[in-house]
């Protein structure tokens, strides 16, 4: 069932918690509604189950206008964030509740209803808590409750409000793997809110990205990270590398630093935004880059190294940081303290107070000779 | 506790023996030796004095009174505290703060003025008074006028056991009910009042062991008309100036017994709450 959200503005009070939402969210797709806190991802969540309503607008299930159905009969699966498990009631029980409510007419018998609980028991992998108490449960196993009792109505939309932001790393990312399982084989349209960028980009078909009550940017994932479309997604969405500096003859200098730029741009105040994996570190500058950098900190945990690096001779509101292969890392072996020289490949550039970059690449031009090449590998 | 014994800043014998003697003895000074005396008092001319005391007319329509007084404002402050609760801390409108303030103006007057403003203004003399006094109501100095003042005095006690309760459980439970199809009735009954229950009866306890016991508001507006306005509080003081001893501490024997119970249940619902 799609979800259209049209033209939604919501205040708290003087406050203006949503400016102005528009939205498709496709049927059968995972949509991850990503912000910081206090951006209105949560009361945008509300808003489509009907747990708030909105001064303006109006939200439409598959055509359907639905902006005025209570919240009781939108039938939509709700998970909180603080699960919100009914504490005096087994998990059972729990799970049982939604049928157990329904009109007489439309309730099914007790044993059908305890057939269609041991059946959510099994695909949450639980059975064997059935007469627990939500006290005796834990982070998890609370969680996976919370999506049972949510399933039992069998709704064609499923809201998750942070559905793991209470748990901790390892049950977070086996819960998301099993949630995008469970989604594939069942395929119903979930919306999830979450302030975790990897838990959005990993479990999301689309991503909204959300700040001060208004969308900053919807998009796939993959293109979301690649081409964000302005400086605010651009620092919230993973680590990124700034160099902000005057411009005069197509390049960008800073105290020490400087940076040929491989296409024509306006003379005035710039920033060049680098993702780690744009930029290489080299053990001499380049003809086009020059940006002496210290090396801070390495850590070798993960897929790669990541090295943090101190501008040297100019600077950064933050540190820079870059990811090599261990196999890279073997290779050069570099300590701390080491300075070195940042290179970019690839980089989006803001001028003046432009919110949308200019991609640029360093890529097909061709290196200046008389320099070695930068690869770090081969130093 | 651990079995190791850990010492504390001022855990010295001498501090410890001085805090505890001193604690046993002013509860049994204070507590413990009045409450005996009041059994001693009641029995010291025998068990068939003390039934007879008892079963003496007026002090047993003083027992009638003060229950009718008990069943009446039991459940209206039940009905009026869960409304309350549920009021403020499930909705947010102006003069919210306002109301939780003015719930604990009984605990902050004095009953006895408590019972002075009852009289002033639905006394004979008063303004409502009087004007239900031409369609010939008469509240003070009447039963209804001590329900009303027993009223005023217990209002607080259901709704200020549940308001930090229903705070603290916050709304989310409500609300994924109603997600799941709920219904206003099922909502209270299969959520919201499985989760208060025991703060509930603690505030019942509460209400009925003051609804009982009191004395001040009560005393000025009943008129102490023997055997139709004499609640058993008031009926002790009504035979001890009669220099009936013995008949005024069986009366309170009855008072301090019911005391014990409220006790007794009182501990237990603690401990029921202290397993949720």
């Amino acid at each position: 069932m799609g979800i259209d959200i049209n033209g939604i503005n919501k205040f708290f009070g003087s406050f203006q918690a949503l400016h102005d939402i528009n939205l498709s969210l496709p049927d059968g797709q995972i949509t991850g509604l990503l912000g910081p806190s206090g951006s209105g991802k949560t009361t945008l969540l509300r808003i489509i189950a009907g747990l708030e309503t909105a001064e303006q607008g109006s939200i439409w299930f598959q055509g359907r206008d639905v902006t005025r159905l209570h919240v009781r009969d939108r039938r939509v699966g709700f998970v909180f964030q603080h699960y919100a498990l009914f504490r005096h009631m087994t998990v059972a029980r729990n799970i049982a509740f939604g049928l157990e409510v329904l009109p007489r007419k439309q309730r099914p018998g007790k044993a059908e209803i305890k057939q269609r609980v041991g059946n959510l028991l099994e695909m949450v992998q639980l059975s064997h808590l059935a007469d627990r108490y939500p006290s005796q449960l834990s982070g998890g196993q609370k969680q996976r409750i919370a999506l049972a009792r949510a399933m039992a109505m069998e709704p064609e939309i499923l809201l998750l409000d942070e559905p793991f932001g209470a748990l901790d790393a390892q049950v977070r990312k086996d819960l998301r793997r099993w949630l995008r399982n469970l989604h594939d084989e069942l395929n119903f349209t979930s919306v999830f809110v979450t302030h975790d960028q990897e838990e959005a980009l990993e479990l999301s078909d689309q991503v909204v990205v959300m700040s001060h009550g208004r969308v900053e940017q919807v998009n796939s994932p993959l293109d979301l990270y690649a081409s964000p479309d302005s400086r605010f997604v651009f620092d919230f969405l993973g680590q990124v590398n700034v160099l902000s500096g005057t411009i005069s003859n197509n390049r960008l200098r800073q105290g020490k630093a400087h940076l040929t730029l491989p296409e024509a741009v306006a003379n005035g105040n710039g920033q060049i935004y680098l993702r780690p994996h744009e930029v290489r570190l080299a053990q001499a500058p380049t003809a086009d880059a020059h940006l002496p950098v210290c090396i801070e900190s390495i850590s070798v945990i993960g897929a790669e190294v990541r090295i943090e690096l101190k501008p040297q001779g100019w600077l950064a509101d933050e540190v820079w940081e870059v990811g090599i292969s261990h196999g890279e890392f073997n290779a050069w072996q570099p300590q701390r303290g080491d300075v070195c020289y940042a290179v970019p490949d690839v980089g989006h550039f803001f001028l003046g107070d432009e919110d949308s970059p200019r991609t640029l690449s360093w890529l097909n031009r061709m290196p200046p000779t008389g320099v070695d090449s930068p690869r770090a590998s081969g130093m | 506790m651990n079995a190791a014994h850990y010492r504390r800043v001022g855990d010295t014998a001498l501090v410890r023996r001085w805090l505890i003697g001193t604690a046993v003895v002013l509860t049994v000074a204070l507590l413990a030796m009045p409450l005996l005396m009041i059994f001693v008092q009641a029995f010291s001319q025998g068990w068939s004095t003390y039934v007879a005391n008892v079963l003496d007319e007026f002090t047993l329509s003083a027992i009638g009174l003060t229950l009718l007084v008990a069943v009446l404002t039991v459940p209206l402050n039940l009905v009026f505290g869960v409304f309350f609760a549920w009021a403020v801390t499930r909705f947010t409108f102006p003069g919210r703060k306002l109301l939780t303030t003015l719930i604990d103006i009984p605990f902050a007057v004095s009953p006895v003025v408590a019972g002075l403003l009852y009289l002033l203004l639905y006394g004979n003399n008063g303004w409502v008074g009087q004007w239900l006094g031409e369609y010939d109501v008469q509240l003070m100095f009447s039963w209804p006028g001590i329900v009303m003042v027993t009223l005023f005095v217990t209002c607080p006690f259901v709704a200020r056991e549940l308001i930090p309760l229903m705070q603290q459980q916050g709304r989310e439970e409500e609300e994924a009910a109603v997600v799941l199809g709920a219904s206003g009735w099922q909502l209270f009954r299969r959520v919201t009042l499985p989760n208060i229950r025991w703060a509930l009866i603690y505030g019942i306890i509460l209400t009925n062991a003051r609804a009982v016991g009191e004395f001040g508001a009560v005393s000025v507006v009943s008129g102490n008309i023997r055997g139709e306005t004499n609640t058993l509080s008031l009926h002790v003081e009504l035979l001890y100036q009669d220099y009936n001893v013995v008949g005024a501490f069986a009366a309170a024997s009855l008072l301090a017994a019911l005391a014990l119970l409220t006790l007794i249940a009182k501990s237990f619902v603690e401990w029921r709450q202290s397993k949720d």
